[in-house]
């Protein structure tokens, strides 16, 4: 990201953005780009809408314009109100929203977000994955990293997991979760019956904490059938998500 | 990578990151116009009246028309070398403004040439500021003491300079307080300013010229508020514009290195 960003040095391979080499044409392809970084790094010194003017400015954006777009971008955003108050008597949410503000300042042909909602309430949430749908409808291109897979799912046409640097797998969320999971889950409470039973039947599943999983084309069938034979505690169906993947591919021990 | 001594590519952009430390700095004059003011009092009744009434004078010369240009002179180092290490420290550090910035045209180069300009910026302002009351109290010759202004433009850049190649490398707020007092208080007390370096063992006359910057300025300084204009005042000059040319070229270098990952 930050290469694309021409902010870190290209670390090996080839790279263009814009058909542009960062190395050679940093302030031009930077022009084009708008970033919403993982931090919060508002400048505290202004209120919000001197924030938006501030940020126009290092694009060389004349100050009308930059006033304008300022009003325009306050109103995307539901800031309107808060155009005169300073960064830290803003909330999580807001500050977020206002980065993204800020990175559509210089009218950006390529959006990049890094974790866009991190830490945010659910409201908040909704709210900043609203107006990228907007932004998508728009036209614009947006690139960006999340590990809130159901964000990828709900934003993404197009999704690259990756670990340790490597692409694992590409496509359309969907798509994904069709190729590399069954269609759906069936969760049991994970007891010594259940599990003697399942292995008694031959049921491949997977063990996840104090719930067992296991896929199936049809849940409807299996949970039946499982209900019938093995009298499991706890018992949900449910369609295979991103997350299934994710875990399937990337596995479940933790990664420090 | 760019070696330490390679001149950086700095663009005219610098200016905005200039223009947005002015801004922040008019936002909160009266915290920023109010110390200089105060500071030319303190001085010279402190030092001036009080040492002045037991020294009287130096080399014929009035104690408080000697201290008048070191006043000057120290408010040059310290503005400037206290906006580049602890103001540009939580700037890059705490308020990641260098961070946001970078992510626009403007270059990591661009940045830091900016911060550079504005240290030197705040000592003219300083020094702008503090010349009407040494004026008043007439320990200072006019019109030939205005060219302090320019000066301390020059002499800002040079601290400027040293103090972002400090923050470069320091590891954290804390310890940019070894420069402070290791390096700006002994600059301070020893640089000619309270009293002639002639006072000096030879040896250490020597190590001041040469590693003490501020015997420099002082000295340009006095020359201009005596006035005492010689030939020498251009060889402290071309120290002055040489040392600041390397130390912000360093700087800018180090800077990149420290940000650039």
């Amino acid at each position: 990201m930050k290469m694309i960003q021409c902010v870190s040095p290209r670390s090996g391979g080839s790279l263009s953005v814009f058909g542009m080499d960062p190395d050679l044409h940093p302030a031009e392809i930077k022009r084009r780009i708008g970033v919403v970084p993982q931090e919060t790094n508002l400048d505290p010194d202004f209120t919000c809408e001197n924030n938006l003017i501030t940020y126009a400015r290092y694009f060389d954006i004349p100050a009308p314009v930059a006033k304008e777009r300022a009003d325009e971008l306050l109103a995307f955003v539901q800031l309107t109100e808060k155009r005169n108050v300073s960064i830290e008597k803003l909330s999580g949410g807001m500050k977020r929203r206002l980065i993204l503000a800020r990175a559509l300042v210089n009218r950006p042909e390529l959006l990049i977000l890094d974790e866009p909602t991190i830490g945010l309430d659910p409201q908040a949430r909704h709210l900043v994955w609203e107006k990228l749908r907007l932004l998508q409808a728009q036209g614009n291109t947006i690139v960006l990293t999340t590990h809130y897979l159901d964000e990828a799912a709900r934003l993404c046409d197009r999704l690259v997991i990756m670990d340790g640097g490597k692409i694992l797998v590409e496509g359309a969320p969907a798509e994904i979760v069709s190729q590399y999971a069954s269609p759906e889950i069936v969760e049991v409470g994970k007891s010594e019956r259940v599990i003697a039973c399942l292995k008694e039947k031959g049921v491949p599943f997977e063990d996840a904490g104090d719930m067992v999983l296991v896929p199936t084309g049809s849940a409807q069938d299996l949970a039946q059938t499982l209900l019938e034979r093995c009298h499991p505690e706890k018992l949900l169906t449910r369609p295979a998500t991103l997350e299934d993947v994710f875990l399937k591919l990337t596995g479940r021990r933790l990664r420090d | 990578m760019a070696g330490l001594f390679t001149i950086p590519p700095v663009t005219r952009r610098c200016s905005h990151v200039w223009y947005r430390n002015l801004q922040v700095f008019f936002k909160t004059w009266k915290v920023n116009f109010f110390p200089p003011f105060i500071e030319a009092f303190l001085y010279l009744f402190a030092i001036g009246l009080g040492i002045g009434t037991y020294v009287r004078e130096i080399d014929g010369i009035p104690y408080v028309n000697f201290i008048a240009p070191a006043i000057l002179a120290i408010s040059v180092m310290n503005s400037a070398f206290f906006e580049c290490t602890y103001g540009s420290y939580v700037r890059m550090y705490y308020q990641k403004s260098f961070d946001a910035i970078i992510a626009t045209p403007l270059s990591i180069e661009d940045v830091i040439a900016g911060e550079l300009l504005w240290g030197a910026t705040r000592s003219t302002m300083y020094v702008a500021i503090m010349l009407p009351v040494l004026a008043a109290f007439g320990v200072i010759s006019l019109p030939l003491s205005l060219l302090a202004i320019p000066l301390a433009f020059f002499g800002g850049m040079l601290f400027a300079g040293i103090a972002m190649c400090f923050t470069a490398i320091t590891p954290g707020i804390d310890t940019l307080n070894y420069p402070a007092f290791l390096f700006i208080t002994p600059m301070m007390l020893f640089s000619g300013t309270f009293f002639p370096l002639s006072l000096l063992p030879e040896i250490f006359r020597y190590i001041a010229l040469a590693a003490l910057p501020l015997t420099h300025v002082v000295a340009i300084m006095r020359m201009l508020t005596l006035p005492a204009l010689s030939l020498t005042g251009l060889l402290h000059l071309a120290w002055i514009g040489a040392v600041a040319f390397i130390v912000c070229v360093v700087s800018v270098n180090l800077m990149r290195r420290r940000l650039i990952v």
